[in-house]
C-alpha cells in the first residue's frame, strides 16, 4: 500500500466517522446523569433535514447552523419534559421520539429532495469534534459541574439529598446530547453529503447508541472506538482493495457485535458494573 | 396554585380513558399539521383514515398489518408485564422469517402438506432462539437486554441480508437481492380468494384469546404481574424469576418469529431485504397503546395498522410523503405516555 491511498483513507476516515463522535459523545453525557435516550436518530435526521433546509433559504452557514442547533435544543427539551417532569418511560420515549423525527423530517424535507448546495468544508467540525472530547473528559472528571453530573447518574436520591437540582442537571444533560446529535445531522447534511435525502442518517444514531456502550462510558474511549467503528466501515466500502474475501454484512456487524460483547464483559462482574455504567441510568427520580 | 399529589392507588377509569385522549390529542395535532401543509384537515383525515378502509380490499389489507403487529404486540406484553424491556423484535421477526424462510428454500420444489406446517414450526423457533440470546445474558450475566436485543435486532438484519444477496439468492433472479419464491405448498392460504389477508389471522385471534387466559386465570400470569410489580415480593414468594425471565423471551421471540414467517410465506410469498416495515419496533407502540391487555392489543393493531395504510393514501392522493405514517404513530405514542401521567399523579388547582 503506498502512502497517498493510506492518506487518503484516513481522510475518508476522519470525514466519515464525525458524526459518530458527536452523537456519541452527547448521549454519554446524557447517559452519564443517568437518562437514556433513544431518540438520536430522530434529533440527527431533524437536525440535519433543519440545517438544509434553512441553508436553502437563506444561503449562510450560520443560520443553517443555529437552526438545526434549535431543533434539538426543542426536541430533546419536549423529551426532557416527559421523562423527567411526568415522569413517562425513558425507553419507550425516545422510541417516540425518533419515529417522529423520521416522519417529521421526511415531511420537512420533502420539496428539498435533490436540491444542490454548496457544502460547508468539513475540517471545521472535525477539529472542533476532538477539542469537544477533550472538554467533556475535562469537564466530567475535574470540575464540579462533572462532579454533580456523575453524582445524580450514579445515585439521585443522595445526590438530591446533599443539595443537588436532580431535574435541572438532567434537563441541561439531555438538551446537551439532543443538540449534539442535531449538530451530527448538521454534519451529515451541510457538510459530509451535501445534499438531504428521507432517513439519510442511516442508523447512526442507533450506532452512537453502542458506541457509548462500548466505550463504557469514557469520553476517550468513545473517540478510539468510534474511529475503530468507522474505519470498519470505510474498509468494508473498499475490501476488494485490501484483498478480503469475507463478506461486507460482517464487517457491518462488528460494531455491534463488539458492543454486545463489551457489554456482557462489564455486566457479569458487580464491580466491573459499579465502574463503568451509571448506576441510575434508566431509572425515574422522584422525590421522596 | 397547581398541585400535583401522587395517588395511592391507580385509577382504572384513567387508565383504559388515556389511550383514547391521546387518540385525540393526536388527531388534534394532526390536523394542525396537514393545515400548515395547507390541506383541508377534514378532507385529509377523510383520506387518512377512511378511504383506506372503505372497500373490502382495503379492510383485508387493514388486517394485513394488523395481525403481525398484534401478533408481536401480543409476545412482548408478556415481556412488558414482566418489566422486561426486549425492544428487539424486529430481530426476531427477521431470525423467524430466515429460519422459516430457509425452510421453504431448502424444499422449493416440495408440494408436501408438511412444508408449510414445517416453516411455520421454525419460524417460531428461529424467532425464540434469537430471543433466548439477549434472555440468558440476562439472567448469567446481568446484561442490560434493552441493549443486548437492540444490539442483536441490527446483527439479525444483516445476518438476512448477507442470505438473500449470498447463499440464498435467487439463481434466476437477475441477479437482483431476493431468494427464489417459495412453492405453493409453502404460502399461507388466504382467507378469501382475491384478497391478501391470509390465516395468520386466526393464529393472532387465538394467541390473544389464549394470553388473555394466561394472565388472568392461570399462575404463571398471577407471577408476571407479582414479578412485574415487585421483583422482592416475587422473590419474597419463591418465584424463580430468572425462569420467569427465559420463558418470557422465549414467548415473546416465538410470536415475533411467527408474526415473520407469516409475512414471507403470506404476502411476500420469498426472502428479500425489507421483509418488515418497521413491525417489530412499532408493535412497542402497539403494545402500550393497548395497555399490555390482549383486548387492547387487538384494537390498537388495527388502529396503527390503519396509520400505515392511511400514509400510503396519502402519498398517492395529497402528495405528502408516506412517513406522514410515523409522525402520527411518534405522536400517539408521545400523548399516550403523557396521559398516564394522570394515572399515577392527581393534579389540583387551588
Amino acid at each position: 500500500m503506498n502512502y497517498d491511498l493510506i492518506l487518503g483513507i484516513t481522510n475518508i476516515v476522519l470525514i466519515s466517522t464525525t458524526p459518530l463522535v458527536f452523537a456519541g459523545i452527547g448521549e454519554l453525557v446524557t447517559e452519564k446523569s443517568g437518562v437514556l435516550n433513544l431518540g438520536l436518530e430522530g434529533l440527527m435526521l431533524v437536525g440535519a433535514v433543519s440545517g438544509f433546509i434553512s441553508l436553502v433559504i437563506t444561503g449562510n452557514y450560520l443560520y443553517s447552523f443555529i437552526l438545526s442547533i434549535l431543533s434539538g435544543v426543542v426536541l430533546s427539551s419536549i423529551f426532557a419534559f416527559f421523562v423527567l417532569r411526568l415522569l413517562t418511560n425513558q425507553i419507550a420515549t425516545g422510541l417516540a421520539l425518533t419515529i417522529f423525527g423520521i416522519g417529521l423530517s421526511a415531511m420537512l424535507g420533502k420539496k428539498f429532495g435533490g436540491t444542490p448546495i454548496n457544502g460547508l468544508s468539513p475540517y471545521y467540525l472535525i477539529i472542533f469534534s476532538f477539542i469537544l472530547v477533550f472538554l467533556i473528559n475535562y469537564i466530567l472528571y475535574k470540575t464540579k459541574a462533572g462532579l454533580i453530573i456523575r453524582a445524580v447518574g450514579e445515585n439521585h436520591h443522595s445526590a438530591y439529598a446533599l443539595g443537588y437540582d436532580v431535574i435541572k442537571t438532567r434537563y441541561l444533560t439531555i438538551i446537551f446530547g439532543g443538540v449534539m446529535s442535531s449538530l451530527a445531522g448538521f454534519y451529515i447534511s451541510v457538510c459530509y453529503a451535501p445534499m438531504w435525502q428521507e432517513g439519510m442518517t442511516a442508523g447512526r444514531g442507533w450506532i452512537a447508541l453502542a458506541l457509548v456502550v462500548f466505550a463504557t462510558w469514557k469520553p476517550w474511549r468513545l473517540l478510539v472506538g468510534a474511529y475503530i467503528f468507522g474505519g470498519v466501515a470505510i474498509m468494508q466500502m473498499n475490501l476488494q482493495a485490501f484483498g478480503v474475501k469475507l463478506p461486507g454484512q460482517f464487517f457491518n456487524m462488528m460494531p455491534y457485535i463488539a458492543t454486545l460483547l463489551v457489554l456482557v464483559f462489564i455486566s457479569s462482574n458487580k464491580m466491573r458494573l459499579k465502574l463503568s455504567a451509571p448506576a441510575s441510568l434508566n431509572i425515574p427520580f422522584e422525590k421522596n | 396554585m397547581i398541585k400535583i399529589q401522587k395517588r395511592n392507588s391507580s385509577s382504572s377509569l384513567i387508565f383504559y380513558l388515556s389511550p383514547i385522549v391521546a387518540i385525540f390529542l393526536t388527531l388534534f395535532f394532526g390536523s394542525l399539521i396537514f393545515l400548515f401543509l395547507d390541506l383541508s384537515p377534514i378532507e385529509s383525515f377523510k383520506i387518512f383514515f377512511i378511504g383506506p378502509i372503505s372497500n373490502w380490499y382495503g379492510l383485508s389489507e387493514l388486517l394485513v398489518k394488523a395481525s403481525p403487529l398484534a401478533l408481536i404486540a401480543l409476545g412482548l406484553s408478556y415481556c412488558f408485564k414482566n418489566n422486561i424491556y426486549n425492544i428487539g423484535a424486529e430481530g426476531q421477526l427477521t431470525i423467524g422469517a430466515l429460519f422459516g424462510g430457509g425452510v421453504g428454500l431448502f424444499f422449493y420444489d416440495s408440494n408436501s402438506i408438511f412444508l408449510l406446517p414445517t416453516m411455520i414450526l421454525f419460524g417460531s423457533i428461529g424467532g425464540a432462539f434469537w430471543a433466548s440470546i439477549p434472555a440468558i445474558l440476562k439472567t448469567k450475566f446481568n446484561t442490560n437486554e434493552i441493549l443486548s436485543s437492540l444490539m442483536l435486532t441490527y446483527i439479525a438484519l444483516l445476518i438476512l441480508d448477507y442470505f438473500v444477496v449470498g447463499p440464498w439468492k435467487d439463481p434466476t433472479g437477475y441477479g437482483l437481492p431476493k431468494s427464489r419464491p417459495f412453492s405453493d405448498a409453502g404460502r399461507l392460504p388466504v382467507l378469501v380468494d382475491g384478497f391478501r389477508a391470509h390465516i395468520g389471522v386466526y393464529f393472532t385471534i387465538i394467541i390473544a384469546a389464549l394470553s388473555y387466559f394466561i394472565f388472568n386465570k392461570t399462575l404463571f400470569g398471577f407471577k408476571l404481574r407479582v414479578t412485574g410489580f415487585s421483583s422482592k415480593a416475587s422473590k419474597y414468594a419463591g418465584f424463580k424469576n430468572d425462569n420467569l425471565i427465559i420463558y418470557t423471551f422465549l414467548i415473546s421471540g416465538a410470536c415475533a418469529g411467527l408474526a415473520g414467517i407469516f409475512e414471507v410465506s403470506g404476502p411476500i410469498g420469498q426472502l428479500y431485504r425489507d421483509i418488515s416495515p418497521n413491525y417489530g419496533f412499532t408493535a412497542i407502540i402497539v403494545a402500550f397503546l393497548g395497555r399490555l391487555n390482549p383486548i387492547g392489543i387487538i384494537f390498537s393493531s388495527l388502529l396503527i395498522a390503519l396509520t400505515y395504510l392511511g400514509a400510503e393514501d396519502a402519498q398517492l392522493f395529497l402528495k405528502i410523503p408516506s412517513a406522514v405514517g410515523f409522525v402520527f404513530q411518534g405522536l400517539v405514542l408521545f400523548f399516550l405516555l403523557g396521559a398516564d401521567f394522570l394515572n399515577k399523579y392527581r393534579v389540583l388547582l387551588r
